[in-house]
Order: C-alpha cells, then sequence, then structure tokens
C-alpha cells in the first residue's frame, strides 16, 4: 500500500475508533438512566473528552489530507464525508452525556408512579447509531438507506413517550418536574436518532456520490 | 438527478434553446476511430464527441493513446510514416478526411508540448499563418498581431519588441506566443498537447486563464497528465487507458463520481 | 601510490602526450605549408600577378590574370550547375528520406563522392570534349559541378534534418503545405548550416585540378568564353612547375599561396557566418 493509501486508511480507522467510542456512550447513557446505573453514567461523562480530542484529531487529518493530496473521487468523498461524520459524531457524545447527567439527577429522585417505556425508543436509537457506523464500515448504501427511512419510527416512539408523559404531568402535579427531564431526555435520544441518520446520508453519499439531504422519503 | 432550471442569462437561455443546444451537432464527433503505427494498434474503437464552446480535456497514463487521438484530430500524424488511420472524424458533420488537409488545419490549430515559435521575429511568427492562408489582405497585420497577442495575454509584455527574434522571449511567453499564431487564422477549434508541461506554475497559470477566455470563439481539445489542471479548465473530461476511451462525462462528475474503476483508480493515483 | 597506480599513471601520461604530439604535428603541417609558399611565392605576388597575362620565360612582369579569371569563370559556372542541383537534392532527401528510393539516392552519392576525380574528368572528357570536337570551360565546369552535386546534397540533407521536426510540425498545423513549409520556415532556419556547405564545397572544387586537365585544359592568354579552353589556377600551377624556368617556378608557389588563401578565406568566412549567431534554438 502506498504512503498516502495508509493515509486514508488511518482517516477510516480513526473515524471507525470515534464512532464505536460514541456508540458506547450512547449505549451506556441509556443503561444509566434505565437500569439506574451510576458508573456507566459517570464513564460516559469521563468519555466526553475523548471524543473531542478525536473530533480535533480527524479535522487535522482532514486537512492534512487536503492539502498534500488534493483528493478526487472516494477519496474526496471521504474526507468530506470524514468531516461531516466527525460533527454528527461529537453532538451525539454531547447528548449521551446529557442524558448521563439527567440520568445521574433522577437517579436519585423518587420513581415515577407510572411505569414509562423507554425500550422501544432506546433500541430503535441505538440500533440506529450501530447501523449507520456499520453501513460506514461496509460502505453499504442499502443499510444506510434503511436507517434514513427509520427516522419516522423515532419519531414516533418520542411522541407517544412524550404523551404518556404530558398524561402523567396532568392527573399529577408532583410529577411535573422529574417528568419534564424524562421528557429532555426523550427528545434527546430522538436527536440522537437524527444525527445517526445524518450519518447515514453521509455513507450513501461516500459510497455513491449522491445527496440526499433534505429529501422527501420516496426519493430517497 | 433532478436538474434546476438556469435563470435567464445575457443569453436569454429559455427552456427550447436549452434543449436545443443540448441536441445540436457537437463541433467534432470521431467516430469509431482506430490507428495504427505500423503493426501497432494504437487507437482501439474510440467514439468521442467535443461540444461547442467547450474545453475537454483528455487524461491518462503514458503511452495510452491521448496525444495520439489528439494528433488525428487535425490530422497532423499523417506527415508521420507509416499510419493509418480508421473510421470518422468529423468537423461540423463534414468528414475530414474528405476535405482539404490544408484547410482543415487552418480550421483547427494546434499548440504543442514544447514552444515551437520560428526563428523570425514575433511580428513576423504571428502574421506566418494568416499569410500563407491568404487572410491577411484587407486586413492591417499590425492590427491582427495586436488582436492575437491580446487573446494570448502576451501584449503587454512584448508590444515594445514585436520585432525582436521570438527567441528572446522566456518559455512560457514563447507558449503564449506560440497559441497568438495559431489565433491568427482564427481557428474553429484550438487543440492543445500538453501546453504546459514544460512550464513553471506562473507561466501554467496565466495559460489555464487565458483558456478560459478564448473558449466562447473557439472549441478546445486539451491533452495534459496534469489532472488538477484537467479539472480547473475543462467542462468535460475523457480518460484514456491503453488506446481505449474508458469514460468521458462532464469534469465535475469524471472528479467526483467516475462510473469506471479505472478512471477512479487513476485519478486518485492507485496506479499509473 | 601503489605500482598498479603507478602504472596506470604512467601509461594515461605517455598516451595523452603522444595525443599532443600528433596533434601539434597535424596543425603545424598547415602553418608549414602556408610558411613554404610565403617563403617562396610571396615575393612574386604583386599586382602584376593579378592584371597581367603570363609572359615567355625570361621575361619579367607576367602575371596569372587569365588563371585567376579562367577559375572563377570555370568555378562560376560549376556552382551555378551544382549548387541549385545539389541543394534540390539535398531537400528532396530531407524530405522524403527513409524510402527505398531516398536510400539509393544516397547510396549513389556517396559513391560519387567517392570516386576519383581524375576519373570525373575522363568522363567529361570522354562525353563532352570528344562529341564537342574541343577543350572548353563549360566542360570543365560540369565535370566539377559532378562533384559539386554530391557534396552539396549531403551537407544540405544534414543541416535540413537538424531542424528540429517541432519546428516543422509547428508550420503545417497552421495550414501550410508541405513545400511552403520547406520554403519558408526549414530552409531558412538551416540556411547557415546550408550556406556554409555550400561555400566549402565551392571551395573544395576550385583546387581541383585533375578533372581541368582533360576538360578546359589550359590557355596562355585570355579564353574566349566557356567554349574555349581556359587557364585555371590548379592547372596553371601544374604546368608552371614542371616546367624547367625559375620565374615560372616562382609564379607557380605564387599561385599556390593565392590559390591557398581563396581557400582559407572561403572556410574562415564560412566559420564566421556559422558562429555568428544562432539560427536555431538551443
Amino acid at each position: 500500500m502506498r504512503p498516502f493509501e495508509e493515509d486514508f486508511k488511518s482517516l477510516n480507522d480513526t473515524l471507525l475508533s470515534m464512532g464505536s467510542l460514541v456508540a458506547h456512550s450512547v449505549q451506556r447513557s441509556v443503561l444509566s438512566l434505565v437500569e439506574k446505573n451510576e458508573d456507566y453514567a459517570h464513564q460516559v461523562i469521563r468519555d466526553e473528552s475523548r471524543v473531542d480530542q478525536m473530533e480535533i484529531k480527524i479535522d487535522d487529518m482532514v486537512t492534512s489530507l487536503i492539502v498534500r493530496e488534493q483528493p478526487v473521487a472516494r477519496d474526496m468523498r471521504l474526507v468530506v464525508a470524514a468531516i461531516k461524520i466527525t460533527t454528527d459524531l461529537e453532538r451525539m457524545g454531547d447528548l449521551a452525556v446529557h442524558i448521563a447527567e439527567r440520568a445521574l439527577s433522577l437517579m436519585v429522585l423518587p420513581p415515577l408512579p407510572a411505569t414509562i417505556n423507554f425500550g422501544d425508543l432506546a433500541n430503535l436509537v441505538e440500533s440506529m447509531v450501530l447501523g449507520s457506523l456499520d453501513s460506514f464500515v461496509k460502505r453499504d448504501p442499502e443499510t444506510a438507506r434503511g436507517i434514513v427511512t427509520a427516522d419516522d419510527a423515532v419519531d414516533k416512539a418520542r411522541n407517544e413517550i412524550q404523551h404518556r408523559l404530558i398524561e402523567l404531568m396532568q392527573t399529577d402535579a408532583a410529577t411535573v418536574s422529574r417528568a419534564l427531564e424524562y421528557i429532555i431526555v426523550a427528545r434527546k435520544l430522538e436527536r440522537i436518532g437524527d444525527h445517526a441518520t445524518n450519518i447515514a446520508e453521509d455513507v450513501i453519499f461516500l459510497t455513491q456520490g449522491i445527496d440526499v439531504r433534505h429529501r422527501v422519503a420516496e426519493v430517497v | 438527478m433532478a436538474v434546476n432550471q438556469p435563470q435567464p442569462t445575457s443569453l436569454s437561455m429559455t427552456s427550447e434553446s436549452t434543449a436545443a443546444a443540448q441536441t445540436a451537432t457537437p463541433k467534432m464527433r470521431a467516430s469509431n476511430v482506430n490507428f495504427y503505427y505500423g503493426k501497432f494498434h494504437a487507437l482501439h474503437d474510440v467514439n468521442l464527441e467535443f461540444a461547442t464552446n467547450k474545453v475537454t480535456a483528455l487524461i491518462g497514463p503514458s503511452g495510452c493513446g491521448k496525444s495520439t487521438f489528439l494528433r488525428n484530430l487535425n490530422r497532423i500524424n499523417e506527415t508521420l510514416r507509416d499510419t493509418r488511420l480508421e473510421g470518422e472524424i468529423a468537423l461540423d458533420g463534414e468528414n475530414i478526411l474528405d476535405m482539404d488537409v490544408t484547410e482543415i488545419r487552418r480550421r483547427i490549430g494546434m499548440v504543442f508540448q514544447r514552444p515551437n515559435p520560428f526563428p523570425k521575429s514575433i511580428f513576423e511568427n504571428i502574421t506566418y499563418g494568416p499569410k500563407i492562408n491568404g487572410r491577411l489582405k484587407g486586413q492591417s497585420a499590425a492590427d491582427l498581431v495586436e488582436k492575437s497577442l491580446r487573446r494570448a495575454a502576451l501584449w503587454e509584455e512584448v508590444k515594445d519588441k514585436l520585432h525582436e527574434s521570438a527567441y528572446a522571449l522566456s518559455g512560457g511567453q514563447q507558449q503564449r506566443l506560440c497559441i497568438a499564431r495559431a489565433l491568427a487564422v482564427d481557428p474553429e477549434v484550438l487543440l492543445l498537447d500538453e501546453p504546459c508541461s514544460a512550464l513553471d506554475p506562473i507561466a501554467t497559470a496565466k495559460i489555464e486563464d487565458l483558456l478560459v477566455t478564448i473558449k466562447d470563439q473557439c472549441t478546445i481539445v486539451i491533452v495534459t497528465h496534469n489532472m488538477q489542471q484537467a479539472a480547473r479548465v475543462a467542462d468535460t473530461t475523457g480518460f484514456f487507458l491503453l488506446g481505449k476511451l474508458i469514460e468521458h462525462n462532464k469534469t465535475d462528475v469524471i472528479f467526483k463520481n467516475p462510473s469506471k474503476k479505472e478512471t477512479e483508480d487513476y485519478i486518485t493515483g492507485r496506479f499509473g | 601510490m601503489s605500482l598498479r597506480n603507478a602504472r596506470r599513471n604512467t601509461i594515461n601520461n605517455v598516451m595523452l602526450t603522444l595525443c599532443g604530439l600528433c596533434a601539434f604535428l597535424t596543425v603545424s603541417t598547415l602553418f608549414l605549408i602556408l610558411g613554404y609558399l610565403v617563403y617562396n611565392g610571396g615575393k612574386s605576388v604583386n599586382w602584376a600577378f593579378f592584371t597581367r597575362l603570363p609572359l615567355p620565360p625570361g621575361q619579367d612582369g607576367g602575371g596569372l590574370a587569365n588563371a585567376i579569371a579562367g577559375s572563377a569563370m570555370i568555378v562560376g559556372m560549376a556552382a551555378a550547375i551544382g549548387l541549385p542541383v545539389g541543394f534540390l537534392a539535398g531537400v528532396y532527401l530531407a524530405e522524403f528520406g527513409g524510402k527505398t528510393i531516398s536510400f539509393w539516392i544516397r547510396y549513389t552519392a556517396d559513391l560519387l563522392n567517392g570516386i576519383p576525380s581524375i576519373v570525373i574528368g575522363i568522363l567529361a572528357w570522354g562525353l563532352i570534349v570528344v562529341s564537342m570536337h574541343r577543350f572548353s570551360a563549360i566542360a570543365g565546369s560540369i565535370a566539377l559541378s559532378l562533384m559539386l552535386i554530391p557534396i552539396t546534397a549531403r551537407s544540405t540533407e544534414h543541416f535540413l534534418l537538424e531542424v528540429p521536426r517541432a519546428m516543422r510540425e509547428g508550420a503545417l498545423a497552421l495550414g501550410a503545405t508541405r513545400w511552403r513549409t520547406l520554403a519558408t520556415v526549414i530552409v531558412p532556419a538551416a540556411r547557415k548550416g546550408i550556406m556554409t556547405g555550400m561555400i566549402l564545397g565551392v571551395a573544395r572544387i576550385s583546387g581541383e585540378t585533375a578533372p581541368l586537365l582533360f576538360t578546359a585544359l589550359n590557355n596562355q592568354f585570355w579564353s574566349n568564353g566557356p567554349m574555349d579552353q581556359t587557364a585555371s589556377l590548379p592547372v596553371m600551377i601544374y604546368t608552371l612547375a614542371l616546367s624547367p624556368y625559375d620565374d615560372w617556378h616562382r609564379q607557380a608557389w605564387a599561385a599556390g599561396l593565392v590559390l591557398l588563401g581563396l581557400v582559407l578565406l572561403a572556410t574562415i568566412t564560412a566559420r564566421m557566418i556559422v558562429s555568428r549567431g544562432a539560427s536555431l534554438p538551443r
């Protein structure tokens, strides 16, 4: 492999490491909420700085590659996709931290009178995150397309949770502050799903050179 | 891919004329071109069109046939021994192989890889073409020389030494002189065979800039081994490999998302 | 220094010294000839030499005006025939070279170059002098031109081929025909070399004696034109040197000096033309 090919491979691998780290953070943040696991929450908060460092490192690799190689075709698309993907991953990391922090404060409060099922939403979002990274690794646009269309299901799941919590707040005023926290967590999870969708769109650009952003579902 | 309707420009492109322009006769068209150096089959079934007033770049590794193909467009390969051309090359629909070769070469000009000015003054170099084609009458030679030198972005640098030898100029200036010389006969097509490969980056930039300004009077075909140059100046790009045209498309498409693996391997530097 | 090194260095020095000596020998030959001629003939080169006809032996004040004029006429006519023909033949060879016909033309020209000048003389004698029943300057000129043609052709061809191919293609690419390209670009680009070749060729034939012996013969008086036998410097030198008269010998020396002087002048002029300003790009 020629030296410049190694540089592109290094960029690819670093992106994957960052993605893997962020995916774990997302998983841990959800678990810290659902299972009230303090350790996971603290781990997510600690890992945050590592995620930020990787974003900086990847941006640096990208600018060097542009300057040295003037990349074209698939190399160019990898570089452009890398810039976008790191941004989405870094945001996902931030959101995971927010969820972990909320989990820590909710852990010490009494549980809600009704059970709110975060499971479906959490599973959907987790699978989207893992799926988007998987499509990147395999350079598989079909998997990526699947994730783009899954966004609707995430919105639906979040709306259900929100609806249930609003009902709860309307019946029992004492639950309001805790319920609000849960609503915010649900929204953060949904936002993580959005970022995973962005990554999937970037993978489609990377593999097929088509820009599918901001389009109606059928066109994709 | 969705196409946005262009806003009306000063050329008042309506949707009708856009459609017409897309189906208009290309300035030149090569059909099933095969070319042989003696027994060596240098070009295989090349089919390529050159749209009017556009710049087309031909890229490819050494020995791929791009220069050979270019040199067939003005039939200069006929001056070599033991060569054979099969197929058709049309200029405005007419086969150039049936036309008078000196007329062809007046209408299709060529600039070579190394500057090759004649051992005459700058002035005489430029008037040479029009003189031998009988186009100097009715037009002041001085006007023609100035016009050609301006088009080649060389006028300001040489206007005070028109009667000095062309060899007194630097390499980059000599090449622009050759371009001015070619433009002096008002060609419809200009062929450039790696025109900047012997020049430094500043001279190269000057020539790339002037190509953009002359293309609205001329159809340009440029062979280059510098892919960034093709990306910078060309509207469409064709990739040659081992005597075959592998792919030809808008430059943006070729460099962002080529359809053939060989094209991508070449432009990303994986081979060649 | 090891023994092997010492041996190598010795051989090196010996051989280089030998080369130097031989070079010196070669160069000094020219100066020897020049010196000898000046010594022996210098006194006799005066105004009368260039203006007076030869006088019988014993009488002073004669000259070789007729030989000088005769040489000029014969060489001039030879050049008028030989240079254009040689030039155009050279153009043909340069332009169409490589094919079978050109190969044979070139081969024949080289053979012609190698024919001894006396054989050319006999040939001209047999073809022209015998059929015209007279010795004449024109026969001499034709003989000399037969020598001039292959020299000129090959040298013209050589200099035309030196013109870079790119220049030719540049002219063709502007719509010039082959002939136009040759006439307006290639020949002008090669003109210095071609002119040099022509000058040197003419200088060479002006010293040829053998062909003139059978054709123009000699003449003690002014020649009556191209159809008459004519005196020429080389033949005069031959005749005068073989005579038993001292003052004729002196005249021969003078003639030799003048002839050599003219040839040197031509050669130096040719070199000056080439060296002063390049006509082709570096």
